[in-house]
């Protein structure tokens, strides 16, 4: 039986969970910002802050979309956008699953420990072999569960023929709890138990910092096509119309497009006059002006409309998907990068192997019988088991991007610290990049009484220039007049009725030289300026890469004219009117005389340059597509955190270097003893804890950041 | 010898109790937000009810 219930009801009840990122988030106060302010909003029950994701969870009612709640952000003073479906989920259950791996070997490895303590303090006969069976009862579930990582990976490696550092892990481990089995059962005198779940959780601590750093800062990664209009509105032949998916658009059709709609296919205008946002496909913050005739495209946006618009290129065959399937290409050349930990271990696990094997030949030669030998052998194999070559890499890095978060950069991943360290010539986009990609408005020069009509005007349009008058006002401190009857006459601007007299806000007559706005009041006329500003610290940020030996250029899709201003005030080389495919190409021509490259930019047209660049860097403000396709993202207004980012990951990897160095400096120490035949679990414990907390010290003096 | 009959399982109750309560905490999501759980202790709750 099914209870009756109203429609109404229904939505009462129904609620949508969004989630959405704000990288913009600092301190307590935006976090008490957020949650308060948007649940004063009508129709949003909650919003929890995750300020380590700097993500937004909000429950709310299904009648509001994305759209007005990062809007509603927007007037909260945070720039914030939607995230698709879960793009963390396994990075998620991944470390989770480190983590409890990392519990369960610490509450076996202090309590193998105790029992250890007291045998070594001298306990024997049945109260030692009760000791030895207790630890290996703990023990064994244990190394069971909380080995599973490294004994899964060393299997993968071994069944493709090779060898990576969990091998060398694997077999010492097993061995060791093996032989201590079998001690135990025979009721000798060692037992390596608590040598074996030791080793286990030192590794697990360098996985699982290594995994927290990843999930960490990856948050904020969309989905490539999200931009990408998911349906149309679509023109039937008997003139209804009907909502169509993005999908199962074809050649020929014709789209409606309404102001503020992102363009779900490539077309051709049909009818009507408009301008687009084409800013996030080209970089070029200028809206675009399109009218009968003119070539659209896939994810840009309309400003104004409506547009009719006849599809000639649908889903996979658009420019955006194209420059899609470029970047997936570009891509496939980064993932081919080892990573230090890797090259490390593809040394080191044969040197150990071999070490252990020669002991184990040596001790029988010199005629110790095959169990003490094999004793000797696994101790070897112990010893110098990479406990503090597992930390010394991730414990740098995670130190090194915690610092970074501080600066304003997300690192995405530690292989992206070692390829920042190696890079020697930084490639700069203009638009949003070296600029701030918004035009800002010139207002200092304008009277009081135009300040205000020209608000009262500018706040009712979404316009880009109008909403950069109406911030630009606003922070200043001006205060809106009363203005009447205010109508946006599409392609010409608006128009009101301010004390009778007729004012507007538009675009001028004759053609400027760069982005302008004309205001008139009756008949009086004033211009208003825009540009797109340098970012304040970009000079000094060119010079710190200078100073650490790396030359900079500007690479542009935009036109020649503001590239070679920029280019002129930075003093730097610059190539304007770049495609997708050119910048490739360039990136190509730079790799082949040697040099690695460091790719910043913020377009989509930027996504395939991003991903096949040695390492890339995009701003928070940039496109999902960019964001996702670089190695890390700087969020705020300031350009030195690129510099930061090169100089922390030189240092970062000095220190990893050393950590190495400690490591192999403890090898050499710990080895001769083991292969002499005199090593006690107790060395082994005090050997194995001592290198990785040197390690662990070391690697904490990466916390001060020099300037 | 007889008392550590009883206090070896005590001890590794306790431990094991730790580890159920550990894993519980990380089901419940405690471990999620670790920066913003320092953050959150400067935020005013007073002034909510204002």
């Amino acid at each position: 039986m099914t209870a009756p219930f109203r429609q109404q009801d229904l939505e009462e009840t129904v609620r949508v969970d969004t989630r959405l990122t704000v990288p913009g988030m600092r301190c307590a106060g935006c976090i008490a910002k957020i949650e308060r302010g948007l649940a004063e909003i009508e129709g949003i029950d909650a919003a929890r802050v995750n300020f380590s994701a700097k993500r937004v969870a909000v429950r709310h009612s299904p009648g509001l979309d994305q759209g007005d709640l990062v809007e509603a952000l927007r007037h909260l003073g945070f720039e914030a956008q939607a995230l698709a479906d879960n793009p963390l989920g396994t990075d998620d259950k991944e470390s989770k699953a480190l983590l409890r791996a990392l519990a369960v070997a610490g509450f076996g490895m202090m309590n193998i420990m105790l029992l250890s303590v007291s045998v070594w303090s001298g306990a024997g006969g049945v109260t030692r072999d009760l000791f030895h069976w207790l630890s290996a009862i703990i023990a064994l579930p244990v190394v069971a569960y909380s080995g599973r990582p490294f004994f899964a990976s060393a299997w993968m490696a071994l069944r493709y023929g090779r060898t990576n550092m969990d091998v060398p892990i694997s077999i010492g481990v097993l061995l060791a709890t093996g032989l201590s089995v079998y001690e135990t059962i025979e009721g000798e005198g060692h037992a390596y138990f608590d040598s074996a779940v030791m080793l286990l959780f030192f590794l697990l601590a360098g996985r699982a910092l290594d995994a927290t750093m990843r999930t960490k800062t990856r948050a904020g990664i969309g989905a490539l096509l999200s931009k990408m209009g998911k349906s149309a509105r679509v023109l039937g032949h008997d003139g209804t119309t009907a909502q169509v998916d993005a999908a199962d658009l074809q050649p020929g059709m014709v789209m409606i497009v309404a102001s503020g709609n992102a363009l779900a296919a490539d077309g051709v205008v049909e009818k009507g006059r408009g301008s687009l946002d084409n800013s996030m496909l080209t970089g070029e913050s200028d809206p675009e002006r399109v009218a009968e005739g003119s070539v659209v495209h896939a994810g840009a946006i309309a400003l104004s409309g409506p547009l009719e618009v006849r599809v000639t290129a649908a889903s996979s065959d658009t420019v955006l998907a194209e420059i899609a399937r470029l970047m997936d290409e570009a891509g496939q050349s980064r993932s081919r990068y080892t990573r230090i930990a890797d090259r490390a271990s593809s040394l080191y696990a044969p040197a150990v192997h071999s070490l252990a094997l020669l002991a184990f030949i040596g001790w029988m030669v010199a005629g110790a019988g095959w169990y003490q030998s094999l004793v000797i052998a696994i101790a070897v194999l112990i010893i110098t088991c990479p406990c503090a070559m597992g930390l010394a890499v991730p414990a740098a890095q995670v130190v090194t991007s915690g610092a970074l978060i501080k600066r304003g950069l997300l690192v995405k991943d530690g292989s992206a610290l070692e390829r920042l360290a190696e890079i020697d010539i930084a490639i700069f986009d203009k638009t949003g990049t070296l600029t701030l990609g918004e035009p800002q408005a010139d207002v200092s020069s304008l009277p009081e009484v135009e300040r205000q009509v020209a608000l009262a005007l500018a706040r009712t349009s979404r316009h880009p220039l109008s909403r950069s008058l109406s911030d630009a006002l606003q922070h200043e401190g001006t205060r809106p007049a009363e203005v009447d009857d205010i109508v946006e006459v599409e392609g010409q601007g608006l128009a009101g009725t301010w004390q009778g007299v007729p004012v507007s806000l538009g675009r001028p007559v004759e053609e400027t030289t760069g982005m302008s706005s004309l205001l008139r009041i009756g008949c009086e006329e004033t211009m208003i300026a825009f540009a797109d500003g340098l970012r304040a610290d970009a000079g000094e940020t060119l010079a710190k890469l200078a100073e650490q030996g790396i030359s900079s250029r500007i690479l542009s899709g935009d036109r020649k004219g503001p590239v070679e201003a920029v280019a002129q005030a930075l003093d730097v080389e610059a190539t304007a009117e770049a495609k997708p495919q050119d910048k490739l190409a360039m990136l190509e021509s730079l790799r082949s005389q040697g040099l690695k490259v460091l790719m910043i930019g913020d377009g989509i047209n930027d996504g395939p340059a991003l991903a096949a660049a040695h390492a890339s860097i995009a701003p928070g403000s940039a496109s999902d597509v960019s964001q996702q396709a670089a190695d890390a993202v700087f969020t705020g207004k300031a350009l030195m955190p690129v510099a930061l980012a090169v100089a922390h990951a030189r240092r970062c990897m000095a220190i990893v270097r050393q950590n190495f160095g400690l490591a192999v400096v403890y090898n050499i120490c710990a080895v001769p003893l083991a292969l002499a035949g005199v090593v006690t679990p107790l060395i082994a414990a005090i050997a194995m804890s001592g290198s990785s907390l040197i390690v662990v010290g070391n690697s904490l003096r990466l916390a001060r950041i020099r300037e | 010898m007889s008392g550590l009959l009883f206090l070896i399982p005590i001890a590794l109750g306790l431990g094991l109790l730790g580890l159920a309560m550990f894993f519980w905490a990380m089901r419940d999501g405690q471990f999620d937000d670790l920066d913003g759980a320092a953050q959150r202790i400067l935020i005013d709750d007073e002034d909510d009810d204002q």
